[in-house]
């Protein structure tokens, strides 16, 4: 019997670039995406459901199709793409409470897949320098997508506990870069002037899209369970990849890099949130040891590799060589 | 400048030979050499180069008009033929706009060059052009605390050295304490209002021992602008547990000073008495690792700003664990900042080895609190004999 992969959030393009590669591969018979707007661009063998997994619907589906494997990443991390914080915040938190619930009545599932991110870890002074997946926020996050992230991530310790014959892998990956990546920190980089914490210098570590889609892949047909810190290798300064895009930056007073945050929200030109505001000030690494040890993935793309790609795509010719892409 | 005649050129120009041209017009006013034939660094750049003089011209100082006009070291023979080009200078050569030929600049260029780089100025400044080129691109590698080793080593640990060696004229004992290679904590005593000693304690061990000293430091450094990515890129990392333990597994020489801000904030009377170490994680984290314990003994830094008052609701109100007042601050102003140049004895005593214990007994509080009082004694009773030894605060 072959595995049924049910995909969710594949109307954005990482969900949808995910289901077309997971539906091309071998051993995966059939992807199913669903999401409330169906995906804008070609989703190759997946077949589509249109269903909101904020209400019961989705049950019905993963028993009709006989999934056995669930990979979620539909947990948004800004408001503006899906109308309000409001309706973000219930697509996150509702959203996956349900579809967790339709998981677990359905005994057929085997294998749950959730892509989570390092903003979980916050952003502060006290930050050890590298974050294992044992570690938490040293503040708890009050508001926004740190906050949705951390509660959905407790529900999907809950379902861990209550289906341990369901494999759980938690994939928290740094930031996504890469051409074809829409999210607060490359429409950040794309800003043509960028505003910067001044006197702070924060580390980043990015993780290349196709690095993304290679490891939600890789989690989805192993057998291994687990939460796993996903990152390229090594880490970048801001200062430094600034000089690398050849952008030019403008060091601001925290608070006003707050305000210029919400005036670039309003005007639609980047998506500032106060979360990124302090990783912005404080950085964050991941220890990614257990990544290569038990999870056996090795990403392709190192972090300066990742962001020189990210680079190319706006028009700036990598003239800085070395360690970029591991063979 | 006593030859002040726009003439014709010497008649012994040195036509071949000569490897090193003054700068401009040798001495002479006016722009352009007048001379029709490229000057030798031109010339120089079409040819096989020559390997440049390891001397600058002594002196600017006018040649006499039948000497060689270069102060070169090579014997020159003069010229056989009379030199042809100085006549045929026209006032269209003389135009001001023409400037001074390339030649020329790229020889100033060279000369200050040597200056500034001695003998090995060629590669020195395609080092140092490569350098800037790497800045400017961000074309560094930081480690995963985000170390700088490039900018640490040429600017930070550069700029320190002098006032280690000049100003607190740091006399260091026990070297050969500090293990060559592998993980190691140094433990050292902390005074002086500002944590200075930690400074000078990088520059130190960067010099003695060629390895780079990576800084534990409190949280309160990662809140400040400026200082925190100073802090990162210099080395330094937070004092937790996590990020020692890791540093010491990574095999890096990690500093520590447990007293922390009552020890830098102690007031003046209270000078060479250590304050309680911390709850004694350094310990817990050199057990758990089983690296060696190298206490450091700092005499010297007390004396630098001496605390003899304090704010403390002001420090309430902006959250920071005391503002100083010494006898030159806040009176003096920014001049106030300059610490007073005391003479400065550092001790790196034996290593206390870790290595013997289980890991697990890093969990024992006993065997904890053991250690952390033996290093305390040890680092207090070098401070006494350091004292006795070293006479007059600033002699």
């Amino acid at each position: 019997m072959g595995r049924v992969v049910l995909v969710t959030g594949v109307s954005r393009d990482i969900g949808r670039r995910f289901a077309r590669t997971a539906a091309a591969d071998p051993s995966i018979d059939r992807v199913i995406g669903v999401d409330v707007v169906p995906p804008r661009g070609d989703i190759g063998g997946v077949s589509f459901v249109r269903a909101d997994i904020r209400n019961p619907v989705i049950s019905k589906v993963i028993a009709k199709e006989d999934v056995d494997t669930v990979v979620h990443m539909s947990v948004i991390a800004t408001p503006g793409s899906a109308g309000g914080r409001n309706t973000m915040k219930e697509l996150n938190v509702i959203g996956t409470m349900q579809l967790l619930a339709a998981c677990q009545a359905a005994p057929g599932v085997r294998r749950l897949v959730v892509k989570s991110t390092t903003t979980v870890y916050g952003a502060s002074s006290r930050d050890p320098a590298m974050f294992t997946e044992d570690m938490g926020p040293k503040r708890l996050p009050r508001s926004g997508y740190a906050k949705d992230v951390n509660e959905v991530e407790g529900y999907v310790r809950g379902f861990a506990r209550r289906r341990p014959d369901v494999a759980v892998v938690m994939l928290r990956a740094a930031n996504v870069i890469g051409p074809h990546v829409v999210s607060p920190i490359t429409s950040y980089f794309r800003l043509p002037v960028v505003p910067t914490v001044l006197g702070f210098d924060p580390r980043l570590q990015f993780l290349h899209e196709d690095d993304l889609l290679a490891v939600l892949r890789h989690a989805a047909t192993t057998e291994i369970s687990g939460t796993f810190n996903v990152a390229g290798d090594g880490v970048l300064m801001l200062s430094q990849a600034l000089r690398r895009l050849e952008r030019t930056s403008v060091p601001l007073p925290g608070f006003a890099v707050g305000r210029t945050g919400s005036v670039l929200r309003s005007a639609r030109l980047a998506d500032f949130s106060p979360e990124q505001i302090g990783f912005l000030t404080f950085g964050r690494g991941v220890d990614t040891t257990r990544m290569r040890t038990d999870l056996d993935f090795h990403p392709r793309f190192t972090t300066a590799g990742a962001f020189e790609d990210f680079a190319a795509s706006l028009g700036v010719t990598p003239r800085v060589r070395g360690g970029g892409v591991h063979a | 400048m006593p030859d002040s005649r726009p003439g014709p050129e010497p008649a012994n120009e040195p036509e071949q030979g000569a490897d090193v041209i003054p700068i401009g017009t040798s001495g002479r006013p006016g722009r352009g050499s007048g001379r029709a034939r490229p000057s030798e660094s031109a010339r120089n750049l079409a040819g096989p180069r020559r390997t440049p003089r390891s001397k600058p011209p002594a002196s600017p100082g006018p040649p006499p008009a039948d000497a060689p006009v270069e102060p070169v070291e090579t014997p020159v023979e003069p010229s056989p033929e009379p030199p042809a080009a100085t006549s045929s200078t026209s006032a269209a050569d003389r135009d001001p706009t023409a400037g001074i030929p390339a030649g020329d600049w790229l020889d100033a260029f060279k000369q200050a060059a040597m200056e500034l780089f001695d003998d090995d100025w060629e590669r020195r400044l395609a080092e140092f052009l490569a350098f800037l080129r790497r800045r400017l691109e961000g074309g560094y590698a930081v480690d995963e605390y985000g170390f700088d080793q490039e900018m640490t080593e040429r600017f930070f640990l550069a700029a320190l050295r002098p006032i280690a060696e000049k100003w607190f004229r740091i006399e260091v004992r026990g070297v050969e304490n500090i293990p060559a290679e592998g993980g190691a904590l140094i433990v050292s005593n902390h005074s002086g209002t500002v944590p200075v000693d930690g400074l000078m304690t990088m520059a130190v061990v960067h010099d003695r021992t060629g390895r780079f000293l990576r800084p534990l430091a409190a949280d309160l450094i990662f809140r400040l602008p400026a200082v925190s990515s100073l802090a990162r890129r210099s080395g330094a990392t937070l004092a937790c547990s996590e990020d020692a333990e890791r540093m010491l597994r990574g095999g890096e020489l990690v500093g520590v000073w447990p007293e922390g801000f009552k020890g830098i904030g102690k007031p003046f009377s209270e000078r060479y008495k250590l304050q309680r170490f911390g709850r004694g994680g350094f310990v817990s984290a050199a057990l758990r690792t089983g690296v060696p314990i190298v206490p450091l003994s700092v005499v010297g830094a007390e004396e630098i700003y001496p605390l003899v008052g304090n704010l403390p609701s002001l420090a309430r109100l902006l959250g920071v664990p005391y503002i100083p007042i010494t006898p030159l601050f806040p009176w003096l102003g920014p001049l106030g900042l300059v610490p007073l140049p005391s003479k400065w004895l550092v001790e790196f005593g034996e290593p206390i080895r870790t290595d013997a214990y289980d890991p697990a007994e890093a969990e024992d509080p006993m065997l904890v609190f053991n250690v952390t009082d033996q290093v305390r004694e040890t680092i207090q009773q070098t401070l006494y004999a350091l004292l006795r030894e070293r006479g007059p605060v600033f002699g």
